[in-house]
């Protein structure tokens, strides 16, 4: 057996894990989910806010993030549009300026289409600009200096939404959803931390552990990838029953195939650690 | 002087107007005019990036050097995805007078298909393949080989454990009163605590090294960044 385990060819390790995520979701399997502090934080704050409140939503990530990040933007975006707040879409990435694009057809003007909402009026996107944690800075003081235009480069001015918005100061909450540089951190620094306006943020996995030290003084709260957005999905279920079919949370669903494959790694750190015990034992018998 | 004051003189003012701006606040107007600069030089690196990505993987096909194929296919999408994107193929404008006033990514259009339907699927499906090989590593590579590396593994097998319903599962017979015992409880002290204060402690530390180097550069003490004379 530990021969066996020994001279284990990967790529039976390779089909394992294939089955162990594929099985999931052709079986569509999921989960219940209990959303925690860091989660409920930032859905609170979203739901105690005022109708028409102002929400800037950074999409920092680009498509090789976007199987972990898209349920994150899919949820808040849901949630902004419930509750009728402004939104105002951008991005840092020049691989994400279609993103913010298409969870604006897929949230707001087709899951959404009956609330009627208006291009220019309940959301704008202002695109991309390249100047990085400059941007930021810039916009702390002045937001049109870095977006005079929106996405098809037509004046800001000339939108309702954008009439009575200066600096991110007009911002009643900043929600960046991110996976690196720059993100988080420059958000923090140039953003949230100098000018006092509240910042949630939505990132990938590997970044999570990254954010913990700024919740909750400089952070208010943190959606860390695929188990962020289900505990988003599962709070926002509990208080609109209308999304509690699973068949709508993106989230909820991509937990399944996590819950087997962190089961198998687990599995196979266990066998890795079998194989090391007994080769130690046999190097000490002889 | 042009190769190495001149430059460090740019270097030094850009960064004490970006200080001045940010300790004074009648300043504050400077750092949008270095916004303004910055943009103009970070689009003008896109132009040089490409430049001299151009120029190595044409070297490397003309010299036929290991590769070379791959080098090729770089070169052929690069100059697809910049033709298409420049001369905005496809795109069809609100206004039919002004073909060329539609977004360059509209749907519909040569880039948006690129986008769509090669760079996304083929960067997704990069990224997804990290699951195989961690979980390979995990088997050859994880192992309790001495105090810290045990810890390691007690942690990981928890946050694993912990970010998944397993968890909640394993432990759902634990009171709500000693919740701090549960896998998800473990988890969020492990994240909060542990891995908040070895978190700020490498912050504090880079930032401090970052103020240290930052001063130097802005006294013209470090100009490594500037490269050595014979490059």
């Amino acid at each position: 057996m530990i021969d066996l385990l020994r001279n284990l060819d990967r790529r039976w390790i390779f089909l394992a894990m294939l089955l162990a995520v594929s099985i999931p979701i052709l079986a569509q399997q999921s989960f219940p989910e209990r959303p925690t502090k860091t989660v409920l934080d930032v859905f609170n704050y979203i739901e105690g806010l005022p109708e028409g409140s102002n929400i800037l939503l950074s999409f920092d990530f680009g498509p090789s993030s976007d199987g972990e990040l898209e349920p994150i933007a899919t949820a808040v975006v849901r949630h902004c549009c419930l509750k009728r707040h402004k939104m105002f879409f951008m991005t840092l990435y020049p691989d994400g300026v279609p993103l913010p694009e298409r969870t604006i057809k897929s949230v707001i003007e087709q899951e959404f289409e009956s609330y009627n909402f208006k291009y220019g009026e309940d959301y704008i996107n202002l695109g991309f600009n390249n100047a990085e944690e400059l941007v930021i800075i810039v916009m702390g003081t002045d937001i049109k200096k870095m977006f005079p235009t929106d996405i098809e480069k037509k004046p800001l001015d000339g939108f309702p939404i954008a009439e009575n918005i200066t600096s991110l100061e007009d911002m009643d909450l900043i929600f960046t959803i991110t996976t690196g540089y720059p993100g988080m951190k420059e958000w923090v620094q140039y953003g949230s931390s100098p000018l006092g306006v509240k910042l949630a943020v939505g990132s990938t996995a590997v970044q999570a552990p990254e954010a913990y030290p700024y919740l909750p003084d400089q952070m208010l709260g943190l959606l860390a990838a695929i188990k962020g957005a289900a505990e988003y999905e599962a709070a926002l279920a509990d208080k609109y029953p209308a999304f509690r079919d699973p068949a709508k949370n993106q989230g909820i669903k991509r937990m399944a195939p996590q819950f087997w494959a962190h089961l198998l790694i687990i599995g196979l750190i266990v066998l890795g650690n079998v194989v090391y015990f007994a080769d130690r034992f046999q190097g000490a018998r002889r | 002087m042009l190769k190495s004051t001149f430059p460090w003189l740019i270097v030094a003012v850009t960064g004490c107007v970006m200080i001045a701006a940010f300790f004074v606040p009648p300043l504050a107007e400077w750092k949008n005019e270095a916004g303004a600069w910055f943009e103009i030089l970070a689009a003008m690196a896109f132009v040089v990036g490409g430049a001299n990505l151009f120029a190595q993987h044409l070297k490397k096909i003309s010299a036929r050097r290991a590769g070379w194929g791959y080098s090729a296919v770089t070169l052929f999408s690069f100059v697809v995805t910049l033709v298409v994107g420049l001369f905005k193929v496809g795109v069809i404008g609100e206004d039919p007078n002004y073909p060329w006033a539609g977004h360059y990514q509209a749907e519909g259009s040569a880039l948006w298909w690129l986008y769509q339907f090669a760079y996304q699927p083929l960067i997704g499906t990069m990224f997804a393949l990290l699951a195989f090989y961690v979980a390979s590593a995990a088997f050859r590579a994880f192992r309790a080989k001495n105090t810290e590396a045990t810890m390691l593994l007690t942690a990981a097998f928890i946050v694993l454990l912990g970010r998944t319903y397993a968890g909640t599962w394993l432990t759902s017979a634990v009171p709500d009163d000693y919740s701090a015992l549960t896998f998800p409880g473990m988890t969020a002290i492990i994240l909060g605590v542990f891995n908040t204060a070895g978190q700020r402690a490498i912050m504090i530390g880079i930032a401090l090294g970052v103020a240290a180097t930052s001063l130097k550069v802005l006294l013209g003490v470090d100009r490594s960044y500037l490269g050595s004379d014979g490059d």
